[in-house]
């Protein structure tokens, strides 16, 4: 099977576009990942188009209807908050497949305001804040609180994930916020959901992201090696029985199954990964996956924050693009906004917040129900 | 409109005569115990194998999370539970009689399963319900 390399790719920078359609915003990732490799959508052989509140709206199609209806194959992609990168992956299966040598990956949302989650069904009356929440600030805090159980992780150091995520987005003119907060702004800002303050949590914003991938054969005919990031594993997992599941989403050991399929795929150890872009919705969730995906052993993940390894010039930075606490969380957008902050690292063009040397990168995204799509990248050579 | 409360959730059980309980099914194939009728086990796979049981009365607090921020309508604070059964079973719900602030709350502390009407909420046929919570043990 031939190797599958990312030559174009780019993102929008996230913030509120109500005026807007999904489509359009969509549009104008597709376009600059178009041109990030000079290539048009003429050249496209299938569109992949990752979108979560329009599931049922043929955003793709739509999204071709502003830029150029040809015919390609379009499949349009939803799986919660691993929605972009199972788009990207669904591009990448098709290339390795042999279908196709050029296809394109798109993630877009526009998201409302407010709190994500809950509810219950139709029947009867609500449950929440009656059998517990069902906020999505709420299962996180529980699943943070359930490191806290086991290792005695602290309030302060889940708060000292935002402090680090809000500070990395200073460096990143395409995050949505640049602002720096200390931790105790952090820790005084408004308790939404203990141990989760407001500034615990991601931003909902509008944002897209867009991959063109391409075949080995491809990017040499087109002379496309020089930034082209290789894929060295893409991996798609579902969430494990698991004793706890019935009242509490699982968010570790599906990640746990992806990344040691990812790394048996890409033939590396966590050891050899130089940046992390993975899925902080929520403070607490960070600490949870430094283990999760073997960055430090079990336990370990509060020490890891305190001694700054993943901070900007730590040992593995994580989420120097300011994470989707700061950067924020279109969701179906998220997964491939990773897959651009890692390659734009691996070229060396990430400006200010450049993880110096970095060669290979890791992108997880976590979608609650659950799905956990993993990506290792490494700069072509 | 029902005269008695009904259960707000399937898995609450409440008997002619006695008491109301949570009500299990455990595979019969590999013991794991769910929440709800089912007919195939999500552990093992086994199908046809599940058998209704009572859950246990009493557990001990796994997780938590202190709500401060809930939809419109809902009132807040209250400490959203995760509770071990004493049985292995767990379930999720409201812990009362406890002070929404960490440092009144203890991962392990024991805790007993009561019902109670559902905080006065009905449904559009004006039906009252009844619910499970979590206390501390006494």
């Amino acid at each position: 099977m031939t190797d599958v390399y990312i030559v174009g790719v780019d993102m929008i920078k996230f913030g509120r576009f109500p005026d807007r359609t999904v489509p359009q915003i969509g549009a104008e990732a597709a376009l600059l990942a178009l041109d990030d490799c000079g290539l048009t959508i003429q050249d496209m052989q299938a569109l992949y188009c990752g979108n979560l509140g329009q599931a049922s709206g043929m955003v793709g199609q739509r999204l071709l209807q502003e830029i150029g209806q040809t015919g390609m194959p379009v499949v349009n992609v939803a799986n919660a908050c691993a929605t972009g990168a199972t788009a990207f992956r669904e591009a990448w299966t098709a290339i390795k497949a042999g279908l196709y040598d050029l296809t394109l990956a798109v993630g877009v949302e526009q998201m409302g305001k407010g709190l994500l989650g809950g509810g219950g069904g139709a029947k009867g009356i609500s449950k929440e804040g009656l059998l517990g929440s069902g906020t999505m600030p709420a299962v996180f805090a529980e699943a943070g609180m359930e490191h806290a159980n086991k290792y005695g992780t602290t309030f302060e150091q889940f708060a000292k994930v935002s402090v680090k995520n809000h500070h990395h987005s200073t460096l990143n003119p395409k995050a949505m916020y640049q602002i720096e907060t200390p931790l105790e702004t952090v820790m005084n800002a408004e308790m939404i959901s203990y141990p989760n303050t407001k500034l615990m949590c991601s931003v909902n914003v509008d944002g897209s992201a867009a991959a063109v991938l391409a075949s080995e054969s491809k990017v040499r005919e087109l002379g496309l090696m020089d930034r082209a990031v290789k894929v060295r594993a893409s991996v798609l997992s579902s969430d494990p029985w698991q004793a706890r599941d019935l009242v509490m989403p699982d968010v570790n050991s599906c990640t746990r199954l992806a990344a040691k399929a990812a790394y048996e795929m890409a033939g590396l150890g966590a050891q050899d990964i130089d940046l992390v872009e993975l899925h902080d919705c929520f403070a607490t969730a960070e600490i949870l996956h430094y283990e999760n995906l073997g960055l430090c052993g079990d336990g370990e993940a509060g020490r890891l924050i305190d001694d700054g390894d993943v901070a900007l010039g730590g040992k593995i930075p994580v989420n120097v693009s300011g994470g989707l606490l700061s950067k924020g969380h279109p969701l179906g957008a998220t997964g491939i906004a990773n897959i651009y902050e890692v390659s734009t690292h691996l070229r060396g063009e990430a400006g200010k917040r450049q993880v110096e040397g970095a060669t290979i990168g890791m992108t997880h995204v976590i979608g609650l129900g659950s799905a956990c799509a993993i990506h290792i990248l490494e700069k072509a050579s | 409109m029902s005269a008695a409360p009904l259960p707000v959730v399937p898995y609450l059980k409440i008997p002619a005569a006695g008491d109301p309980y949570l009500e299990g099914h455990q595979c019969s194939s590999c013991n794991t115990i769910f929440l709800g009728e089912r007919q195939v086990c999500s552990k093992c796979a086994a199908r046809d194998q599940m058998e209704t049981i009572k859950l246990a009365q009493t557990g001990t607090l796994y997780s938590y999370s202190i709500v401060f921020r809930s939809f419109p309508g809902i009132d807040v604070p209250y400490i959203s539970a995760i509770v071990d059964l004493d049985d292995g079973t767990t379930i999720k719900g409201n812990l009362i009689n406890v002070e929404p602030d960490p440092e009144q709350i203890q991962f392990g502390m024991p805790v007993e399963v009561v019902f109670d009407d559902a905080l006065g909420r009905k449904d559009n046929d004006g039906n009252s319900y009844l619910a499970y919570f979590f206390q501390p043990k006494s």
